[in-house]
């Protein structure tokens, strides 16, 4: 059974414009949806919190990993970490590793999270209910907003 | 009656990680070949295998201590059934992350290409 996410993009920008849109943090936090509190530095952790409307209670904990320039950019993380009264430090993380491609038309981005059989199965659970949860909860928001305009 | 008690059973034991029950090749013979239906005794298991009845023992025991199957007792006779519902469950979650994963990627898309 697989045990990691493996995502493959291809972007219309050079890879340069790709790799500060992943390496700095405030380029990051505005796809991401997330407000970084200061620049990435391999080695250390990275702390902010979730923009993602519904979601702003949340904390953004990361550990840079490695930062190659425009090859490689990799954090580890809590994978949803989303219950601000757990304290999830002792429990494993997973990686998160974005590897840059030129292409002749711009960039191939290549994103894999690994090391979910690591993760608690409780956790998994119940990050998949608060996670269902809350997005059934933001389709309601919109469907009322959009009911009322 | 026991339908009830072991589905309490299966969410005490949905506790144990899933992944590392299924990241070994024994392991996951024993799940195909129980996921085909009929639950199975450790004999039955062990035939055409060269394991022996011990290490089949041992393997269903973590298989059961992730719920991944169910060990049904009818007096002395022991059975062994899969229980879908830890696998569906991780699967589940991967397909919300990946989701997650989809929708952030997009935004990145719109985000260096505008």
């Amino acid at each position: 059974m697989q045990d990691r996410i493996e995502k493959r993009i291809e972007l219309k920008a050079p890879v340069s414009r790709v790799w500060r849109a992943l390496t700095d943090h405030r380029e990051f936090g505005e796809w991401f949806r997330v407000k970084i509190d200061g620049p990435f530095v391999p080695g250390q952790v990275s702390l902010g919190h979730i923009t993602y409307p519904g979601y702003e209670h949340l904390k953004w904990e990361a550990v840079v990993q490695k930062m190659e320039p425009e090859r490689l950019f990799s954090f580890t993380w809590h994978p949803y970490a989303i219950d601000p009264k757990m304290d999830y430090s002792n429990e494993p993380q997973t990686l998160v590793e974005f590897r840059l491609e030129p292409t002749a038309t711009g960039t191939l981005l290549f994103v894999t999270e690994s090391g979910f059989d690591k993760i608690p199965s409780h956790r998994r659970d119940e990050a998949f209910r608060m996670n269902d949860g809350g997005w059934t909860q933001q389709m309601k928001n919109i469907e009322t907003h959009v009911a009322k305009s | 009656m026991s339908r009830n008690r072991s589905s309490a059973v299966s969410r005490t034991r949905a506790r144990a990680p899933v992944f590392a029950a299924l990241g070994d090749e024994t392991r996951l013979t024993l799940v195909v070949r129980l996921s085909a239906g009929q639950p199975q005794s450790i004999s039955q298991l062990t035939e055409g295998t060269r394991l022996t009845r011990q290490a089949v023992t041992k393997h269903l025991r973590v298989l059961e201590s992730a719920g991944i199957v169910h060990n049904i007792r009818n007096g002395r006779e022991s059975r062994f059934e899969f229980n879908p519902q830890p696998i569906a469950e991780m699967k589940e979650y991967l397909e919300s992350v990946s989701a997650q994963w989809d929708r952030a990627l997009s935004r990145l898309k719109s985000f260096v290409e505008d």
